[in-house]
């Protein structure tokens, strides 16, 4: 087991590396400092020496890969893609346009990020799955068929529509909740009600679909035969052997997003006013400011890494049959 | 008038030929036509088949593009058959069927004095001489429309009457309740159109109904451009790894491992933000506006393909891989045909299914994707219409009082429609094609 999980532990570095070098790409070649420092600046202001000062304070101005004035190490350790790429692996994010550090913030954010994205797991898991089993257990009548219909046409509703007319009933016009904002400690609940409640319906067409045939597809194996000959009853054989059996792809199916939750939503954060990880990447990509991006690049890869890690290691957990060697 | 032919135009046209192409090379092959006659039994598939129809006439009408003698704007046919639409445009807000603009402002009275008032529209109800007869007006011209949309909905009944006998395993009634339903909502808007502001203006303006019917054409180039780039990534490289195995299969699955670890929407936002420096640098290489937003249009379809062939490729990497063990193949190799042939005439046919389902089936998802990758600013360019960026300016419109609604309605109807019906006829062709469910062992 350990053994299994060094391996693949070193298996993720060249992943990571390859990230770090996409994004490099991305951000240093595609584009010069240079050309960077000319949009940020605005076509006005351009002066040769406002470049310069620009990328200076930023630390673009050195070589891209190999700094032949430094001496020694120096060639490859004072060069662009050292100082912003490689540096990410020791998860020094540098700063951003605001001069905050980067780091920092990302400590700060995540709090708010997890206390919308974790009930909105959790609580869209349990719907979700108590949805798809009501279709399963009233499969081939109306109410399975009106049930895919609805999943269907709620699924072909944009998540962009569901936050602004949730927003609009539940904040505008019923006065429920505040519109948008956020407050530590125990008052976040009243800010983050409305967006859990519309993440969890946002996500009930697909989901419920989903696992709608994870869990009929369970039923057509031998084994609920068996039960069934048995003289089971019916909902003795769904909930005691298929909602055990159809976990498994469930269970191993969300344990990838897990790591994710801390990324937050981009879109009902910035909605909402949440100040998460989510809206300050949208506001990052609205504000181009190439570092945030960056980071938050860096570590969504490492996070959807560590994601495949505990889902290999939740299939052993949840099926005896698996065995990591 | 000159043709200007945008790059987008070609590619799509180019996709209607080989869509065409495909339609008479099935024609003659039955195992290749049986599967879609299979999609043609399911009421779902010709009811949406109808409206993704209509959808794809208003889309290609607006990928014909010329500029007009003396003129240097470019517009496309659907702008030349919405003329009116397209040159109503008001000062600001106005509500659906207005005659009135919806804020007031100081206007001059006839004997000279200035009051506070919601002043005249300059096009919508114009020709009413008294406006308390809008109701009637309205209601004797969305009757008019109803009984012409009427009139053409029974001369596609009744000539479609002697197709329906031929093929009678063809579920038309469902494709006629569609049109019914479509003439029923289309007629009395072509008919009011011209008089009014059917689904209102926006705040500079403009026509909704025009913005709308414009934004289909992005959706239906975002949906189907992708699969340009997508399809060739995709089948190539997951039948190369499945196939070949080694090294090969190693390296593959190291890219696409990569490229599916960073976060989609990231990875999209920062290529993006990159081509808009590339674009802005580069600006004497766009001849006019309409052809920088159409550059952009496409660049943000190579770019949504290249993030998201994996998916296509794992899968046909796990076919390609059962594929090449079994004894046709196996006996192929011991013939000594080459590894070309084999994946040509042996294994790409028996992934087609795959193909076509994950083409359909991206298609709505692709659709919704614009609408949030506008609204989070690496979509479209700003000034090309879509349904994104109509809900991106639109968004603060419910904060006002009284609320703006009908920006967001007419975005959110004319998407729901499109995306809805793609999702039904991907489930039918998915139905149809996928060998799991004609066996029987998937329990649907």
């Amino acid at each position: 087991m350990l053994a299994y999980i060094v391996r693949r532990v070193l298996y993720a570095i060249p992943i990571l590396v390859g990230v770090n070098l996409i994004t490099f790409v991305l951000f240093f070649v595609v584009n010069t400092p240079d050309d960077m420092a000319r949009m940020h600046l605005g076509a006005k202001r351009v002066t040769p020496e406002a470049i310069d000062k620009w990328k200076q304070e930023r630390g673009y101005d050195k070589d891209l890969l190999w700094n032949e004035k430094a001496a020694g190490a120096g060639k490859f350790t004072d060069t662009i893609f050292f100082d912003k790429s490689l540096k990410l692996f020791a998860l020094d994010f540098g700063r951003a346009e605001d001069k905050r550090d980067i780091a920092h913030e990302i400590r700060t954010r995540m709090g708010p990020s997890l206390a919308l994205a974790i009930p909105v797991f959790l609580v869209g898991l349990a719907v979700n799955i108590t949805f798809a089993l009501l279709m399963a257990f009233f499969r081939a009548t109306y109410l399975d068929f009106w049930g895919v219909v609805l999943c269907v046409a709620m699924m072909s509703i944009s998540t962009l529509f569901y936050i602004i007319g949730g927003q609009y009933i539940a904040s505008k016009i019923w006065h429920l909740v505040p519109i948008s904002g956020y407050d530590g400690g125990l008052d976040a609940a009243k800010f983050v009600i409305l967006p859990v409640l519309i993440g969890v319906v946002s996500g009930i067409g697909s989901g419920s679909r989903w696992y709608r045939t994870i869990f009929l597809e369970e039923m057509g194996r031998d084994y609920v035969r068996t039960a069934r000959a048995k003289g089971l009853a019916e909902s003795v054989v769904l909930f005691r052997h298929v909602l055990k059996n159809a976990m498994i792809p469930i269970l191993t199916g969300a344990v990838v997003v897990i790591p994710l939750l801390f990324m937050g939503s981009l879109l009902a954060e910035s909605f909402f006013g949440i100040p998460g990880l989510g809206s300050y990447t949208i506001d990052a990509i609205q504000a181009q400011d190439f570092a945030v991006v960056r980071s938050m690049v860096f570590i969504g890869s490492v996070l959807y890494i560590v994601g495949l890690l505990l889902t290999d290691l939740s299939y052993t957990l949840v099926d005896p049959r698996i065995r990591l060697e | 008038m000159t043709p200007v032919v945008l790059a987008t135009d070609a590619l799509l046209w180019l996709l209607v030929a080989a869509v065409v192409i495909y339609v008479l090379y099935c024609r003659r092959r039955p195992h290749l036509a049986a599967p879609w006659k299979r999609v043609l039994q399911s009421n779902a598939a010709v009811a949406s088949g109808v409206v993704l129809a209509f959808y794809l006439l208003i889309g290609l009408a607006d990928s014909l593009h010329f500029r007009a003698a003396g003129s240097v704007e470019v517009r496309s046919l659907l702008d030349q058959a919405l003329g009116v639409l397209r040159q109503k445009s008001e000062k600001t807000y106005s509500a659906p069927l207005a005659t009135r603009l919806y804020a007031k402002e100081q206007i001059e009275t006839p004997d000279g004095k200035h009051v506070r008032d919601f002043p005249r529209l300059r096009h919508g109800g114009v020709h009413l001489q008294e406006e308390e007869r809008k109701a009637g007006d309205v209601l004797v011209r969305a009757l008019a429309g109803l009984a012409a949309a009427a009139v053409l909905w029974a001369l596609v009944y009744f000539g479609s009457r002697p197709l329906a006998r031929r093929y009678p395993q063809v579920p038309f009634r469902a494709g006629w309740l569609t049109l019914g339903m479509m003439a029923a909502i289309a007629g009395p808007v072509a008919a009011l159109a011209p008089y009014y502001h059917v689904l209102g203006t926006n705040q500079v303006g403009q026509d909704v109904l025009y913005l709308a019917l414009k934004s289909i054409r992005t959706s239906l180039a975002i949906g189907t451009l992708t699969t340009l780039v997508l399809l060739p990534l995709g089948i190539a490289l997951g039948i190369m790894a499945g196939y070949f195995k080694g090294w090969i299969d190693d390296a593959i699955q190291y890219l696409y491992t990569t490229l599916n670890s960073i976060p989609g929407v990231l990875l999209i936002a920062a290529a993006v933000l990159m081509m808009q420096v590339v674009i802005d640098r580069h600006a004497d290489w766009f001849p006019s506006a309409a052809q920088r937003a159409d550059f952009r249009l496409l660049v943000l379809c190579a770019i949504l393909g290249l993030t998201s062939w994996t998916g296509l490729a794992r899968l046909l990497r796990g076919e390609a891989l059962k594929l090449s063990q079994l004894e046709y193949i196996q006996a192929a190799h011991a013939f000594g045909v080459s590894d070309a042939r084999i994946v040509g005439r042996h294994i790409l046919p028996n992934v087609a299914h795959i193909v076509i389902i994950a083409m359909v089936m991206d298609f709505s998802g692709l659709v919704l994707a614009e609408a949030v990758l506008s609204y989070v600013g690496v979509g479209v360019d700003p000034a090309t219409t879509s349904f994104g960026t109509m809900i991106n300016s639109a968004r603060l419109e419910m904060g006002r009082e009284p609320i703006v609604w009908w920006s967001l309605a007419a975005a959110f109807v004319f998407m729901f429609v499109l995306v809805l019906a793609a999702n039904l006829f991907a489930d039918a062709v998915r139905d149809g094609f996928d060998p799991r469910v004609r066996m029987g062992a998937l329990a649907v």
